[in-house]
């Protein structure tokens, strides 16, 4: 590489200095746009592409293989009109709501809980993180037997403690189903929760809970008036970003139920799946993608907004 | 000596939750261990206690290795992964180290849409993608999902670097230019070794998200031979009617092994990753 001596400043350019490619190379903009081109290319190639070749394929009937046919509007005509898209709708919205509660409240206590000062502290935060690391399909194999109808740990458990006299069927009953999958999309997302909350809470300084309790601050207050405020921001932003990826889920829900029984644990992700991929209606698929797009839009847009807020 | 009531307190407060949380998270994994080394008689035995192993084997473990293509599949996991995160680290790069430093017409427009393709969940993408590998033609290769996974891992990657290439003093790339450095030697020679912490997050946040991904691979790689671990397991172990439960779990728990390991080496570059913003979860 050609470097200069270093006593050798290079002057600011002067009008009507030939222009050099290294001199070009020197220019912000096109330095920034040689670095930025390759990156750029892929995620349209990639990501812009299919994004806006998947709007198109939901106005086609488009068999797999096969040509596709323009039809306007009429794969949402059908979808609106079908009680299963609206079950699965309703499922989604359920499914997200829920595992953010549980999440959001299991998380914040995991955090209060990690936040007090005792040895080996570093390595059970490791140890709690584990659920959020490991391949989500793989665990989601051990609760599979956790949950299965002949040999469930949880049913045993449940029948020697008393609590019940014969086991359930955790993933076969429907609403016990939906149930079970929040369960463990609680289990593997309340650690991202617990530790990015106390990353949060490390940041309070401890003159404030002080300075709380030389003004007889009780310990609710000082919760409600010191740590939530500090963590508010942090708060929002995981949430946030949980609630959109949790939308997006389809690895935990297809390997645990696959969507069953009975469409009763189907959401839009792996319903689209289904259709587009097993019956190869691809069309028809990419419109029940597409229906997660307006909560999406709505999500991202409100976060855009509060990031740029702050 | 502090009476015990502060004991008392800090049992409440601190050990009982805490073991709680603990049991809560680690269980599964437990389960998986000791389900691996049952023999089938153990396993499918109503009348025996369950939570421990009485007679442990190792039976599950060379059926998974000699019978199954469970090594093919983490061969291929790990290609992926690693070829994954080496491409998406160094393109991740070239895009944040820009955005984060310096001025140039299109800045705001490029920064909207790499955090846009970050947040655009994979279900929107897959079908018109599956489409797309098709007429490629290239359904059934590693290179469909070496192609595809950098959609989720670069715009993370940028968006992680950002962070850390913003906190970087403009001064110290100013002074080095003075002395005669391009931008490009100021970016390597620099920043980036400045950054260090950062791109350690971020690979080894790109590689747990690259042994993660599932759906991409579901779709495009139907031959066993191409397999990775997760769909391998998911596909082709869960056989109907038979007993395939000890094998199940070993495959579970040697695929996790590779994860857990570059995670047990690099946890606080881990957690600086997932608390410098935002995640995938």
């Amino acid at each position: 590489m050609a470097v200069g001596p270093a006593s050798i400043a290079r002057p600011a350019p002067v009008a009507g200095r030939p222009i050099t490619l290294r001199g070009l190379l020197e220019r912000e903009g096109v330095f920034s746009w040689i670095m930025l081109t390759p990156g750029v290319l892929f995620l349209l190639a990639f990501v812009a592409y299919p994004f806006f070749y998947g709007i198109f394929l939901s106005l086609e009937e488009h068999p797999v293989a096969r040509a596709g046919r323009f039809v306007g509007f009429a794969n949402f005509v059908i979808l609106a009109h079908d009680g299963v898209f609206w079950q699965v709708t309703r499922n989604t919205f359920m499914y997200v709501a829920v595992t953010t509660v549980f999440k959001l409240l299991g998380g914040f206590a995991m955090a209060l809980v990690m936040n007090q000062s005792f040895r080996g502290r570093n390595l059970t935060r490791a140890f709690l993180l584990l659920p959020f690391i490991v391949p989500t399909a793989l665990s989601t194999v051990a609760w599979m037997w956790i949950l299965d109808p002949t040999f469930s740990i949880v049913n045993w458990l449940l029948v020697h403690g008393g609590v019940i006299t014969s086991g359930y069927s955790w993933l076969g009953n429907a609403s016990l189903a939906m149930w079970s999958l929040i369960v463990v999309n609680t289990w593997r997302g309340m650690p991202f929760y617990g530790i990015t909350l106390l990353a949060g809470l490390q940041t309070i300084s401890p003159d404030l809970y002080e300075a709380a309790a030389i003004d007889g601050a009780t310990t609710t207050q000082r919760f409600l008036y010191v740590t939530l405020p500090v963590i508010k921001p942090v708060l929002i932003i995981v949430t946030m970003f949980s609630v959109i990826f949790t939308f997006g889920d389809f690895q935990l829900i297809y390997a645990l139920t696959h969507g069953g029984p009975a469409n009763a644990t189907h959401v839009f992700s792996t319903w689209a799946f289904d259709i587009g991929m097993s019956g190869g209606q691809l069309g028809m698929g990419a419109a029940v993608a597409l229906a997660i797009l307006p909560a999406l839009v709505v999500l991202i847009v409100g976060l855009t907004i509060y990031l740029r807020r702050e | 000596m502090v009476g015990g009531h502060d004991l008392a307190t800090r049992i409440r407060r601190l050990y009982l939750p805490l073991a709680a949380f603990l049991v809560l998270m680690l269980f599964p994994f437990y389960w998986m261990l000791i389900t691996s080394i049952k023999p089938n008689r153990e396993l499918y035995n109503a009348r025996i206690m369950p939570l421990i192993v009485h007679q442990p084997t190792l039976k599950h473990y060379v059926d998974l290795l000699t019978e199954t293509n469970f090594l093919t599949w983490t061969y291929n996991t790990m290609l992926v992964a690693v070829v994954t995160t080496a491409v998406s680290v160094v393109l991740g790069t070239m895009m944040a180290y820009p955005l984060a430093r310096m001025r140039f017409p299109g800045a705001a427009v490029v920064a909207i849409g790499v955090a846009a393709t970050y947040l655009v969940p994979q279900p929107l993408l897959f079908i018109p993608m599956s489409d797309i590998i098709n007429r490629l033609e290239l359904g059934n290769t590693l290179t469909a999902v070496m192609l595809t996974y950098p959609t989720l891992l670069i715009p993370f990657c940028a968006w992680l670097l950002m962070g850390y290439f913003k906190s970087v003093p403009r001064e110290l790339e100013e002074a080095a230019r003075i002395d005669g450095a391009s931008r490009f030697q100021a970016m390597v020679r620099i920043v980036l070794p400045l950054c260090t912490p950062g791109l350690l997050s971020a690979g080894i946040f790109a590689f747990t998200l690259a042994q993660n991904e599932f759906l991409y691979a579901l779709i495009f790689l139907a031959k066993s031979e191409v397999r990775t671990v997760p769909v391998g397991a998911i596909t082709e172990l869960i056989r109907g009617d038979v007993f395939y439960w000890g094998q199940l779990m070993a495959a579970a728990l040697l695929g996790s092994v590779p994860v857990a390991i570059i995670y047990s080496f690099f946890v606080d570059y881990y957690v600086a990753g997932l608390t410098a913003g935002a995640v995938k979860n």
